[in-house]
């Protein structure tokens, strides 16, 4: 029997079951949405004034820290939306009804492959809500067209990454506590980079981790794509990251999948 | 096992399976032929669920060959996965969709036509009665609605061949009667069910044959009635209505009988025949007993002579009986 005469429309079917689940169960949006835009607020109205004046140089800080914080919070947020993926996976896992997915002769990469997409999908709507409070706090980007299209790209793509690695998490935890501790480190990896203040302010040791980890070549990238700052070769940088991550999270996952986790 | 002319919708030979260096599965084989009921029975940790999980091809067995309605299990997995239908002991179904939407999600990942398959849904929410809830989300279901629509989503694409692993555990009595009705239903139509269970009351309810899993070895295989007859007989229960009454069946009886004080009882080893009764009544008071009970070799006679324990469930057994 070949089940891959199947593949799109049992990749369609499980798709449809997973976008129900999460408009019907939308509290890990509101995480994944949540924290980013906590502190986007907190460092904007808290920080703010401070941190912008030191950061940007402007006599009125706080204004032009919004856009020099935005790049990484966005960012951020496919890293708390890889902790929603790990999480919603480890539960599913957990609940008899993959092992039944398993016993019936469907195409197995579509329960991967439909949960990529919607993961995918759930992020870039989360950071689309985080561009808009950032738009009404005062974010004005400075991006062509070709601009807008090239930074919704680098977002798909690390989301897409950090999703797979999301999933790994979710698929290779035993419980559902080391599912969602795992991809904790993400979530800070923004501020251990250039996503709040320069690299350059950092002493030594801790500067060469910020500027050598994936997150701070994504958030400069991003940075120049949507404020026009000087990208180099953090563009290269940042999608060999992306892709290497991915590929990553993809080969992890594959294993994760194949071993029995039912009781 | 006896033979059989029908063709065999399961055939296993020498499954082997160990989780580290703990052996699971010692060997098994077996031949269960299509349209039949086969009970796998066994205390808890005996290996059960991992012959279901081995079977339903969700665990790839260390060694042994299965062959599944025509498919060889290693060879062609999904060509087993088209013919079986699994219930597991844990409810499989999406408890954020709805129960229709849950058997509709079967009728697709089935791969039914849209128009069967919505016939399809409609049949088994009647047969299940499920009707009132059909369209509520399932996580506001209680404990033995979900397990009723998991077994009609295991239904949904018709299968052949079903597992059911423990299907009545947490139901209560009626509910489990239902689930029987079911079965044999299935059975009448020409499918096979390979059941595993606790409860020894259900295989001798159901089984046409049936096998007893202790420490991933089949110590026992065959019909119910052949299993009961491998137990040394049964006893005569006799009740009175005072002490002295009991006392002068015990002088009557001599040696042979046990006599319980508490309830006033006593037991006397028979063959359960009306001649035996007879004679025990004979040599009696007969005016001085309360009831009189036969008690027969019961498949939980069977599993205490074969493991050397009582059935885990032997108590509850017994109360659901009531």
């Amino acid at each position: 029997m070949n089940t891959a005469s199947h593949a799109v429309s049992d990749t369609f079917t499980m798709l449809r079951r997973n976008f129900k689940n999460q408009l019907r169960y939308p509290t890990s949006v509101i995480a994944i949405v949540g924290i980013p835009v906590l502190f986007l607020l907190l460092f904007v109205y808290v920080f703010g004034g401070a941190l912008g004046t030191a950061v940007t140089g402007a006599p009125a800080g706080r204004p032009e820290y919004v856009n020099y914080i935005l790049p990484g919070l966005i960012i951020m947020t496919a890293a708390t939306g890889s902790l929603g993926a790990a999480t919603s996976t480890s539960v599913d896992m957990t609940e008899g009804i993959i092992a039944r997915f398993k016993t019936m002769a469907i195409f197995r990469p579509s329960i991967l492959i439909a949960r990529v997409i919607s993961y995918v999908t759930q992020t870039l709507a989360s950071m689309a809500l985080v561009l808009g409070v950032a738009l009404l706090m005062g974010f004005s980007p400075d991006a062509s067209f070709v601009d807008w299209i090239a930074a919704v790209g680098l977002l798909a793509l690390a989301s897409f990454a950090l999703t797979w690695l999301g999933i790994a998490f979710g698929l290779a935890a035993k419980t559902l506590d080391t599912a969602s501790n795992l991809p904790f480190p993400l979530i800070l990896l923004p501020f251990v980079g250039s996503g709040v203040v320069p690299t350059e302010s950092m002493p030594a040791g801790l500067r060469q981790f910020a500027e050598n980890q994936p997150f701070t070549p994504i958030i400069e990238t991003l940075r120049g794509l949507l404020l026009g700052t000087h990208i180099g070769h953090s563009g290269i940088l940042a999608i060999s990251w992306c892709v290497g991550i991915a590929v990553v999270g993809f080969c992890w996952a594959l294993k994760a999948f194949a071993r029995d986790r039912t009781r | 096992m006896t033979i059989n002319k029908t063709p065999l919708a399961i055939k296993v030979t020498g499954l082997r399976k160990s989780h580290g260096d703990q052996v699971v599965l010692n060997g098994i084989d077996l031949d269960i032929p299509e349209g039949s009921v086969f009970s796998l029975l066994g205390p808890n940790g005996a290996g059960k669920t991992t012959a279901v999980k081995i079977l339903s091809t969700l665990t790839t067995p260390d060694a042994g060959t299965v062959t599944i309605n025509g498919h060889d299990l290693a060879g062609d997995p999904d060509g087993v996965r088209a013919s079986i239908g699994v219930t597991g002991q844990f409810s499989a179904v999406d408890i954020l969709l709805t129960g229709v939407e849950n058997l509709r999600l079967m009728v697709d990942l089935g791969h039914l036509d849209r128009r069967v398959g919505r016939q399809r849904c409609a049949e088994l929410i009647d047969q299940f009665d499920l009707g009132e809830v059909a369209r509520k989300p399932v996580v506001t279901y209680s404990g033995g609605t979900r397990r009723r629509l998991d077994l009609a989503m295991t239904l949904v694409g018709a299968p052949r061949i079903i597992f059911l692993d423990e299907p009545t555990t947490g139901l209560d009595p009626r509910a489990r009667r239902t689930t029987w009705q079911v079965i044999r239903d299935l059975v009448a139509d020409g499918v096979t069910i390979f059941l595993t269970t606790q409860y020894l009351e259900e295989a001798d309810q159901l089984a046409d044959q049936l096998a007893v899993l202790d420490h991933g070895r089949l110590i026992a295989e065959g019909t119910p009635e052949e299993l009961k007859g491998r137990v040394p007989g049964g006893s005569i229960s006799l009740n009175f209505a005072t002490a002295t009454a009991l006392n002068d069946a015990v002088r009557a009886l001599g040696g042979q009988s046990i006599r319980n004080d508490d309830d006033l009882s006593l037991q006397i080893p028979s063959d359960g025949s009306a001649l035996a009764v007879q004679g025990v009544l004979n040599r009696l008071d007969i005016g001085s007993i309360r009831n009189l009970s036969l008690h027969t070799p019961d498949l939980d006679d069977v599993f205490l002579a074969l493991t050397g324990k009582p059935s885990t469930n032997e108590k509850k057994d017994q109360e659901d009986q009531q």
